[in-house]
Order: C-alpha cells, then sequence, then structure tokens
C-alpha cells in the first residue's frame, strides 16, 4: 500500500492511496486539526466524490474505531517490533487535573503525539477509550509513543 | 463629545449594514467583497449619504486593515512552501503573471494612461483572491481534488511575486521611474532576501527571539505581540519608502510553526472587519457617477481575465497530469480576482496617479469577485454540456 502525500500550501496535507478494492480513499489534514476524509469519484479519478469534514475529536475517535484493537493486541511486544516505540502505564492521581474528567478534554494525542490506547480501571481493560471516557483516581492509562513523547503524556496527566 | 456621536453612529450604521450585505452575499453564495464596496460607493464622494464625521477612521481602519492582509497572508505560508513552489512550478508562475497580466497592460496602453498605470493595471488583473479560492475550494469539497495542489501553488507564487512587485510599484509611484527609486527598491528586495533565508534556516529561533512560546498559549498576548509587531515593521518600512503591505507580508513569512498558526486564527475576525472598512473605503474613493463609464472597459477586462486564468489553469494542471474535467475546474477556480486587485489599485489611488483608474479596478474587481465563485461552481455542468454537444456534433 502506497500512501502518496501531498502538501496544500496555506491549508495543510493530503494523503491518500488506493484501496485493495480499487477505490481512490484520503485525508486532507487542515490546520488547526480539522480533517476532511475524502472519497475519490469512481468515473473522474481526480475529483473528490464524498467529503465529510470532522473535527479534531471526531477523527481521534474514528482513528481510534478503526485502528486502536490493533495496536492493543500488540501492546505486548511493541518494544522489540518497533524501535523506538513504547508502551507505557501512567497512574491518574487523585491531584490529577484530569481526574473526573473525560479524556477528550486531554486533547493528549494533539499536544504530544503519543496515543492513549487503553485505561485499566479495577483491573478491567477499557480498551480504545473514546475521548468522553471519563478519568477516574486510580486509573491507569496505557499510552503508545516514542519515549519522550508517553513522557510528555504522563506529565500532561500529572500537571494538565 | 457631540463628533463621537456622530462617530459611533456613523460607524456603527456602515458595519451593521456591512453585515447585512455579508449575509445577503452567504445566501446567494458569492463573496462579500462586491458587496462591501459597493456599499462604499453609496456613501462616499458623490454617493447617497456623505459619512462626515468617521471619514478619518475609516483611512486608518482600510490601512490597517491592508496591513492584515498581507499579514494574514504571509502567515498562510511558509518560506519552505514558498521556495519549494518556486522550484517545483516556476513555469505555470511565469505563465499566470505573463498571460494575467497582459490585457491590464494593453487595457492601460490603449486607454493612453501612461506606463506607471500600466504596471499598476497589470497587477490588477494577474493577481487571484487566495482569499476567495481558498474558500471557494473549501466549500466546494475541493480541498482533496488532484487539481488543488496545482491551484494552490499558483497562488503561492502569485503571492511571491507580490512581494517583489509592491516594492517595485511603491517606488514607481513615488518616484514615477525605477531608476529614481531604485534604491528603495534594493532596500526592499535585500530585505526579502534576508527574511526568507531567515525564515528559511532559522525560523523556529526569529520566531523564539520575539514570541514566548508557553506565555502565548494566551490568545491575547499573542494578538497584541504579533499585530504590535507587524505595525512596527509596517511603520518602519513606511518610513523608509517600502511598501507597508511588504512589510507586513515579511513579518507574516518570517513566523513560523505553532506561534504563526495561532496568530492567524485569532487575527482572523479582525482581519475580517479591517479588510472589510479597507474595501468600503476603496469604494468611498470612487465616484458612482464615474462607473457606467468605466463598466465597458471592464467587462472587456473582466471577459479577458476569465479566459487567461482558464488557460492558466488549464495548462498548469496539463502539465501536473489532471485529466480534461480536472484542467478546466483548476482554470475554473483560479478566475475570482478579490482583495489584492483593490491592495494594488489602492495604491494607485492615493498616489493618484489617473482618476479612472479607481472606478476601472472597482468595476473589475466587483465583476471578477461575482464571476469567480460562479465559475468555479458551474465549470463541471458547463464543460460536460459542452463535450456531449461536441460528441453529438461528431
Amino acid at each position: 500500500m502506497d500512501i502518496e502525500e501531498t502538501a496544500l500550501p496555506g491549508i495543510g496535507l493530503r494523503h491518500d492511496f488506493q484501496t485493495r478494492s480499487g477505490r481512490r480513499i484520503g485525508v486532507v489534514s487542515r490546520h488547526h486539526g480539522r480533517r476532511d476524509l475524502v472519497l475519490y469519484d469512481a468515473e473522474d479519478s481526480d475529483a473528490v466524490g464524498e467529503c465529510v469534514t470532522l473535527t479534531a475529536e471526531e477523527s481521534d475517535a474514528l482513528s481510534e474505531l478503526l485502528g486502536a484493537p490493533h495496536i492493543v493486541e500488540k501492546l505486548a511486544d511493541i518494544s522489540s517490533a518497533f524501535a523506538g516505540l513504547v508502551g507505557d502505564q501512567i497512574a491518574i492521581d487523585p491531584s490529577s487535573p484530569y481526574a473526573g474528567r473525560p479524556l477528550g478534554d486531554t486533547r493528549a494525542r494533539t499536544r504530544t503525539g503519543a496515543s492513549i490506547v487503553a485505561v485499566v480501571r479495577d483491573q478491567v481493560v477499557h480498551a480504545s477509550p473514546r475521548p468522553d471516557f471519563r478519568f477516574d483516581a486510580g486509573d491507569i492509562v496505557v499510552v503508545v509513543g516514542t519515549p519522550e513523547n508517553t513522557a510528555s503524556v504522563a506529565a500532561l496527566l500529572r500537571n494538565g | 463629545m457631540h463628533s463621537t456621536t456622530n462617530i459611533f453612529l456613523e460607524l456603527g450604521g456602515v458595519l451593521f449594514s456591512l453585515g447585512i450585505l455579508g449575509h445577503l452575499a452567504l445566501r446567494v453564495g458569492i463573496s462579500p467583497i462586491p458587496l462591501y464596496l459597493l456599499g462604499g460607493l453609496a456613501v462616499g464622494k458623490g454617493g447617497l449619504i456623505s459619512l462626515g464625521a468617521s471619514e478619518e477612521f475609516i483611512q486608518v481602519g482600510a490601512e490597517i486593515g491592508v496591513v492584515l492582509l498581507l499579514l494574514t497572508l504571509g502567515l498562510e505560508y511558509t518560506a519552505t512552501e514558498l521556495l519549494s513552489g518556486l522550484r517545483s512550478n516556476a513555469r505555470a508562475g511565469v505563465l499566470d503573471l505573463v498571460l494575467n497580466s497582459a490585457p491590464g497592460i494593453i487595457a492601460a496602453f490603449v486607454l493612453g494612461w501612461g506606463p506607471v498605470a500600466a504596471v499598476v493595471l497589470g497587477g490588477v488583473t494577474a493577481i487571484s483572491s487566495s482569499g476567495i479560492i481558498a474558500k471557494v475550494l473549501g466549500d466546494l469539497g475541493r480541498l482533496g481534488n488532484r487539481e488543488t495542489p496545482v491551484v494552490l501553488s499558483v497562488l503561492v507564487l502569485e503571492d511571491l511575486a507580490m512581494a517583489v512587485y509592491l516594492p517595485v510599484l511603491t517606488a514607481l509611484l513615488a518616484h514615477q521611474t525605477v531608476a529614481r527609486g531604485s534604491l528603495t527598491v534594493a532596500i526592499a528586495l535585500g530585505l526579502l532576501a534576508v527574511v526568507l533565508w531567515l525564515a528559511l534556516k532559522h525560523s523556529p529561533k526569529v520566531t523564539r527571539l520575539v514570541f514566548n512560546p508557553k506565555a502565548d498559549r494566551n490568545d491575547e498576548i499573542l494578538l497584541l505581540r504579533v499585530l504590535g509587531l507587524a505595525l512596527l515593521v509596517a511603520g518602519l518600512a513606511q518610513r523608509m519608502q517600502v511598501s507597508t503591505a511588504v512589510g507586513a507580508f515579511l513579518v507574516g513569512i518570517a513566523l513560523s510553526g505553532p506561534v504563526a498558526e495561532g496568530a492567524a486564527e485569532v487575527l482572523s475576525p479582525l482581519r475580517d472587519l479591517f479588510a472589510a472598512v479597507f474595501f468600503v473605503f476603496f469604494g468611498m474613493q470612487t465616484e458612482p457617477a464615474e462607473i457606467p463609464s468605466a463598466l465597458l472597459a471592464g467587462s472587456l477586462l473582466a471577459l479577458a481575465g476569465v479566459v487567461t486564468k482558464v488557460i492558466t489553469g488549464w495548462w498548469a494542471a496539463r502539465s501536473a497530469g489532471i485529466g480534461t474535467m480536472g484542467r478546466f475546474r483548476a482554470g475554473a477556480a483560479l478566475v475570482a480576482r478579490g482583495e489584492f486587485s483593490i491592495v494594488i489599485a489602492g495604491l494607485a489611488v492615493a498616489a493618484g496617479i489617473e482618476p479612472r483608474l479607481g472606478p476601472l479596478a472597482a468595476c473589475y474587481v466587483l465583476l471578477m469577485a461575482i464571476i469567480g465563485p460562479l465559475a468555479a461552481r458551474f465549470v463541471e455542468p458547463v464543460t460536460r454540456a459542452c463535450r456531449r454537444r461536441l460528441a453529438a456534433r461528431t
């Protein structure tokens, strides 16, 4: 699968690729976090047939729906599989500014680049939590990213 | 006390009416710029109502509008984007400028207005409105289209060309010949080169020199700093007789990263306000009585302007390997002219070189700001119908 990246000066970036079923699909990432999910016209391959505009929160939710289960499955051997990528577990302290607040409020992916892939609460794993998932004190948050990025998530969850 | 009351009443009336006009434009699906110009015609010299108390304020507001238009334009593009656009699409850019300045230059000579007016009118007809075009492409859901990067790269090159053109024009308008203004032109071009180099190699450092990323999470501080800096540089540029607009544009280019994005966001309502004031002011300086006599020349220029932009877009898209429909879409998308044509004409009107230039430019932009979005919207059905007719004939 070849993902093509094209710069859109003044607007952002476009990524697109051809699916195995023959459709072309792409994402236009605009500045300020808005995303356009675009499906190319089957007849005129230069033109967008369908365009869905997503907010930052919606595109996070969509990407988690599409991709997160795989990430969780591979969490165990992730450090060996991808050099430079680590999974980290961060506890939510009672003093954390995000205790009692929804995950979406942290904007962790936008701000740090690391993804929150699961939350462990009372020994139960909540895989791919949605942005409206509410943190409680004592939750263990599982993040994936580079060591620096996961460290920034830890700082973010501790200090806001 | 009394005069403030009048200013409030007039300004309030003007802004409220602009709001209504903007709403109308949105309903019809055209750019509000032509309606703002018409609003200015109605309240200016020889118009229906005359604004006495607030004219001075509107004039200053209009100049701030120019600074903000160019500042946000500079913020939109990074130096890397400007230079990579220059490298990969230089031929399309040259074709665009030559083809689209030609009608203006020819018109100025045919009308007997002389070489300086020709330089002005060439600029007026050449530069597309990146504001209108980005909005139209977004509204029509065409940001993901494969011809869209082609359209955007033409716009990027026009903006880079403007950074060279505006100081030359300012010098020409002040000195009437390039030779006598060559020092200020050299200063401006030198500054442009330095700013581009700095922005390219050391942009984060430059941005950090002026801005503290932590403190600037605060929108208010960011707004005050960026706006203040742009006005300072614009004022300095003015004092050195380099164009104010270019000063603001360079500030925009020099800033990068999150600061630039944040600044663009907080400045955009302010830009909308003062740009509207600028369009009104331009309309105010134009005598409505002179519009009918400019209408013929304006319509011919508009017709030529549509054709030359469609050819530009068609050619640029073809060299990028885009199909027939996409080539026409690219051409039609480029048709809109707007804010920058008015900025250029405004400089000439302020310098007072040719009294009939203002009405002609107003007329031209009125037409092109309306035709542009309509052309982009209807290019597909029109092209399809033409092809069907051609196919039926053969």
